[in-house]
Parts: C-alpha cells; sequence; structure tokens
C-alpha cells in the first residue's frame, strides 16, 4: 500500500484539533493572544529592520560588486581616504570589468531661507560615470559637469530649507558651502539615514573645491564592477591577497553590513526594538500557557479515563503537543495577514522601507512554535496529576 | 464467617480458564498514623465468561479491589494474576499494556465531551492495532448499534440522557475487545427501570463475547443476572453464593 495512504487509514481520532475547535470560545480567546503577539512581533522587528535598512539607502543606490575602502572607516559618518591608485591596481584582475572613484563625506549646508547650517552627506563622482542602479540619476549627473552644481535629495529633511519646492517653482536655487557658492541643479530622492538627514550629489572637481585639504588621490569608496558572471567572493579573495593592507575588499553586501552592524552595536535601536518582540514573546507565552493549562486541566478526568481504557502517557503528552502545534499555525496565519497590511500602511504614512521579508516571516513563525510548544510543555506537566485509580 | 479461599473451593468447577486469581491481597492508604487498611487478605478467582457482582457497605473496599485488578494501582501485599501475568510488582508500562485487554465502565460514564458518541466509541476502537480508520469507524457504529444507539452516532454526550450516556460507555469499553470488563456501579446514575436495561444488555454482550464481568453494584433488582454474587464487608470477602434469588434485605444497600 502506498504509505501515504497507510498513514491515512491508520489516524485515529484527531482529539487535539476536536479538543480546541468543540471550544470555539477558548481557541479565539486563545488565536487573538496568539495573533495579537505575533503581529506585535512583526512590528517590533520590522521597525528595527526598517531602521537599519534607511541607514544604508544610500549604500543600495551604487551599482557594484566589490567596495575598496580604507581600514580606518568604521561607518558612512567617518570615512577615512585611501589612496586612488589602489582602486586603478585593482583593474589588473581579469574580472573587473569597471571602477569608479567616490569621493565622501559631511559638509555644512547654509539654509537659503534662514542661513542656519546643517551637515550634510555630500557624495562626489565623475559625471556620467554608471555608479547608480538608477540609470535616470546616472543621466543627471552630466548636469554636474558644471563646476559648483549640486543634486539635491529631496527627501531630505525640512531643516535644510524648502530646497526642492523652491526648485520645483523654477527658481534658481543657491546655498554655500565652506564658503562655495553652489546651485542646485537637479533632484533625486534617497531619504535620510541615520547618519545623514540629507544628501547631495556633485562632481569629484566641486567636491574637492569645497573640500581644498583632501589630499591628492585620496579617495573615501571604490567601486569595482565585475564582468558578467564573475564570482564576486573569489575575486574580492584574490585583491584582498593583492592589494596592501591600507584598503579594505567589502563586497556589496559586506559594505552594507558593516554600517548596519555600527548602528546596530552603537544605538539602542536594536536592543529597544528586540526587547519589544520579546515582550510580545512573552505575553503570547503566557496566554498560550493559561489557555492549554486550563484545557488540560478541565479534561483531566477524560484523560484519566484514556489512560485507565490503556493509552499511554506519551501519547497524551503527544495530544498536548499537537494542540499547541495547531495553535501556533492557526494563530500565525491571521499574524501574518495582519503584519502584511500594516507594513504597507506603515509604509505609505512613515517612508520608512518597511515589508514582509521572508526571514522575519520565518522568525515570527518560529517564535510563535516556540512559545506554543513551549507552554504545551509547562501544560504537560499537568497531565501528570492524571491518576486513572483516582476516577472509579 | 468464612475466608475467601473457602469460599472459591466452594464454587462450582470454572468453564474456562482463570481471567482473575487473587489470594492473600491487602491494601491500605496512607502513610504512618494515618494508614489505613482498606483490603484484608482477600481471595477470589474469576473465570473467563463468568459475571460475578460485587456487593457490600461503602467503604467496604469494592472499588479499591477494582482498581487493583484493573492494573490502575499499585498491588501492596499479596498476589493478583490477569489472565495470568502477576500484577504484584508489575511496571507501569506492562499495567497499561494490560489494561488494553480490560473494558472498564465507570458510575460517572466519563465520556469525552468534545467527542461525538461515535467518537467516544471509537477511542476504543483506535486502540486495536492493524485496523484501518475506517474499520475501526464501522466497529465503533456496530457497537452503537448493538447498545441500541444506531440513530444517535453523532449526538455529543451533552445531548444524551443518563440512560444513552452510559450505553455509549459501554459501547466503548467493548469496542477495545476486553477479555475483562470491570464496572463501578454502571447503574447508580440511572433510574432502576434503565439501571437494569443497560445491565442486561451488558451481561448479553459480555456472555457473547465470553469476556468475563466483576461488577460493582448496590442494586438489588440486577443480581438476579450474575453467576455469582460476592459480598465484601470491612476489605474481606464474607460471603458468596450462585445467583439464586435473594432476598433483597440479605443485601445491605451502602
Amino acid at each position: 500500500m502506498n504509505p501515504l495512504l497507510a498513514i491515512w487509514s491508520g489516524r485515529r481520532i484527531p482529539l487535539a484539533w476536536l479538543l480546541l475547535t468543540r471550544q470555539p470560545v477558548r481557541l479565539a480567546v486563545a488565536l487573538a493572544g496568539i495573533s495579537f503577539a505575533g503581529i506585535l512581533m512583526f512590528m517590533q522587528l520590522g521597525f528595527r529592520d526598517a531602521l537599519f535598512d534607511a541607514s544604508v539607502t544610500v549604500h543600495k543606490m551604487f551599482n557594484t560588486d566589490l567596495v575598496l575602502m580604507s581600514p580606518r572607516t568604521k561607518s558612512s559618518i567617518s570615512m577615512a581616504g585611501f589612496p586612488r591608485r589602489r582602486l586603478v591596481q585593482a583593474l589588473s584582475d581579469p574580472q573587473v570589468q569597471g571602477i569608479s572613484p567616490v569621493h565622501w563625506n559631511l559638509l555644512l549646508w547654509r539654509n537659503p531661507e534662514t542661513r542656519g547650517t546643517r551637515s550634510i552627506l555630500a557624495l562626489g563622482f565623475e559625471p556620467g560615470d554608471p555608479l547608480f542602479h538608477d540609470p535616470a540619476l546616472t543621466a543627471k549627473s552630466s548636469l554636474l559637469t558644471q563646476k559648483g552644481r549640486v543634486l539635491f535629495d529631496e527627501r531630505s529633511r525640512n531643516e535644510f530649507g524648502p530646497v526642492a519646492s523652491w526648485f520645483r517653482q523654477g527658481r534658481t536655487v543657491e546655498s554655500e558651502v565652506s564658503g562655495k557658492r553652489l546651485r542646485v541643479a537637479g533632484l533625486f530622492a534617497v531619504g535620510p539615514s541615520f547618519g545623514a538627514d540629507g544628501n547631495l550629489l556633485t562632481s569629484s572637481e566641486t567636491f574637492l573645491s569645497l573640500l581644498p585639504n583632501t589630499p591628492s588621490g585620496s579617495i573615501e569608496l571604490g567601486l569595482i564592477r565585475l564582468r558578467p558572471g564573475a564570482d564576486p567572493d573569489a575575486v574580492a579573495k584574490r585583491l584582498r591577497q593583492r592589494l596592501p593592507k591600507d584598503v579594505i575588499v567589502y563586497t556589496r553586501n559586506g559594505f552594507i553590513e558593516m554600517e548596519k552592524d555600527y548602528w546596530r552595536s552603537s544605538t539602542a535601536i536594536g536592543f529597544i526594538f528586540t526587547l519589544g518582540a520579546g515582550m510580545g514573546f512573552v505575553v503570547g507565552c503566557v496566554i498560550v500557557y493559561q489557555i492549554l493549562y486550563s484545557d488540560v486541566s478541565d479534561h483531566l478526568p477524560e484523560y484519566a479515563t484514556l489512560m485507565a481504557m490503556g493509552y499511554k502517557l506519551s501519547s497524551l503528552l503527544g495530544v498536548v503537543a499537537r494542540e499547541g502545534f495547531l495553535l501556533a499555525v492557526l494563530g500565525y496565519l491571521p499574524a501574518y495577514g495582519a503584519g502584511l497590511v500594516l507594513y504597507s500602511v506603515i509604509k505609505s504614512a512613515t517612508k520608512l522601507p518597511v515589508q514582509m521579508d521572508p526571514d522575519r516571516a520565518v522568525v515570527v513563525f518560529t517564535m510563535i512554535l516556540v512559545m506554543c510548544m513551549g507552554s504545551a510543555a509547562l501544560a504537560m506537566r499537568r497531565l501528570a496529576d492524571a491518576d486513572p485509580a483516582e476516577i472509579f | 464467617m468464612q475466608s475467601g479461599s473457602d469460599q472459591a473451593a466452594r464454587q462450582p468447577a470454572p468453564q474456562g480458564p482463570p481471567a482473575i486469581e487473587i489470594a492473600g491481597l491487602s491494601h491500605w492508604y496512607g502513610e504512618g498514623k494515618m494508614r489505613r487498611q482498606v483490603l484484608e487478605g482477600v481471595d477470589l478467582s474469576i473465570t473467563a465468561g463468568e459475571v460475578v457482582l460485587l456487593t457490600g457497605p461503602s467503604g467496604c473496599g469494592k472499588t479499591t479491589l477494582l482498581t487493583l485488578v484493573g492494573a490502575l494501582r499499585q498491588v501492596q501485599a499479596g498476589q493478583v494474576k490477569v489472565f495470568g501475568q502477576e500484577l504484584a510488582g508489575s511496571s507501569r508500562a506492562e499495567r497499561q499494556q494490560l489494561r488494553r485487554s480490560i473494558g472498564m465502565i465507570f458510575q460517572g460514564h466519563n465520556l469525552l465531551r468534545c467527542l461525538s458518541a461515535e467518537q467516544n466509541v471509537q477511542m476504543g476502537a483506535d486502540l486495536l492495532a492493524g485496523l484501518s480508520y475506517r474499520a475501526r469507524r464501522d466497529q465503533a457504529r456496530e457497537w452503537l448499534r448493538a447498545v441500541g444507539l444506531g440513530d444517535q452516532l453523532h449526538k455529543l454526550p451533552h445531548d444524551l440522557s443518563g440512560g444513552q450516556k452510559q450505553r455509549v460507555a459501554i459501547a466503548r469499553a467493548l469496542a477495545t475487545r476486553p477479555r475483562l470488563l470491570l464496572a463501578d456501579e454502571p447503574t447508580a446514575a440511572l433510574d432502576s427501570r434503565t439501571g437494569r436495561d443497560v445491565v442486561v444488555l451488558l451481561h448479553g454482550l459480555a456472555k457473547e463475547q465470553g469476556c468475563g464481568v466483576l461488577m460493582v453494584t448496590h442494586d438489588p433488582r440486577i443480581l438476579d443476572l450474575a453467576d455469582r454474587v460476592l459480598r465484601m464487608e470491612d476489605g474481606k470477602v464474607v460471603d458468596s453464593a450462585a445467583a439464586d434469588p435473594l432476598a433483597p434485605g440479605q443485601l445491605a444497600v451502602g
């Protein structure tokens, strides 16, 4: 016989399922509690990841496979320089297709309306260099060939002044950085991150004129694009062996993770939101434990009867475990659905890059499963009190 | 007053192999100063297919005897053999395994509230190995028909009358195909008419299956159904008689 068919015909009365579904009110309370805990975890972890993702929006703009940086660079707010010729040396690898040097620093932007200054992240590169994912942005960068022109991030915080609205109205928007006059030649959209309240793109030439003390031939970021089909990890390994120790080779993901790690370890955000998710977990545990414990207690004479009939204690423990598993699955599904809806609401309301990430969906399900199975394990201790001798 | 072993010797020759053999069984509850003896050297033997009723005032140890025979309690002193298996010193797993061949009917029917009549009976049939789900369900239905509940298959215990519940409990006990049936006052919660009907049914089905029955009862109206009536007092079996018509006055109702 087909083994699946054998399992099907060998099945027994689905006691766990019937125990749950024949008490609809208790089931509804349990599922509401589990879903609530699940939604709380989805929200907290979603916010946490979204905030970390927001810290690398600039990093994700770059179309690159490998990244060269100075070993002294620890985050986007403290980029150290390294010799540009290291990037040129990387070209000697046959798998490297192209390179783009990038200048990266924080500058003081003067609000054109209030004249107050505020720190803004400025990137300098060769206009027309295809270093961005977005081809429209690369095309727009040709506006920067004229000296003293910048592209301004329209999602920058309002403290930088009404630059975007003035620009759209057709006004000439000019500001001053390091005593040099700058004119806004266009807009792009990235958004603020932990490190920078706003972003600015400009040509290398303009960038260097704003920071005249930059040593010549020094850049902060070297982008390396590989030929199609090349293995970034293998090339990164080769470059690490070949290049001197005054540069570090990152893959694109390593570059992004380095920045996230910096904010993870230097802010309380990870702790706060993980704690929030942990509280959801604890609340869920308490609810599920209460439900399962009272369920076992209420049915204790019935469990004792089953033991008197010859059912093993282990098969009764299995009933409680299956109840826990069913609760986990049934409680997770509405939490997942509500998570999807809430993420889209939050995304449209806050512009945070929050979305249902498969890893997080698995993490939350695992947490709910642990919650339900752990509670079931605790509730099982009550089964030890089921003494078949007491029911006569 | 005679001892239990003399009683057993006086019995007519057993028709089959012994289902239960008890020798010198004593049992105590409590510890230290609170220790109280409930059974004092009980000797008893029941052959397969025999229907034995056990009467006596409450607190005389009837139920304790039943739980010991039913492998629900650890034997403290004496010997209890069920189907030749010694229960004294048996492990938990051995007793659990043995319970599968013993059907039990309780005073409170103890049906599973969340299961329908059919599902309750199938909980018994599910203990049988090597049968498909469908076969076990069909057996459950068959047993419910045998107890006259063929039209109540899908009702929950909540919707059944007391007599119907007790009949479901009988069907459940028989669905495990037991070789021995233990019943503790199965008629206590029923009116006299239903009570007798239930026991007549139980008696008939047990005889059909060749299954021994040990039933604790206070109900004088059903004594005529027994092959033997045993009377217990203060932890001892004090009197035994073939189930000739007995004057109800002889039977103290506890």
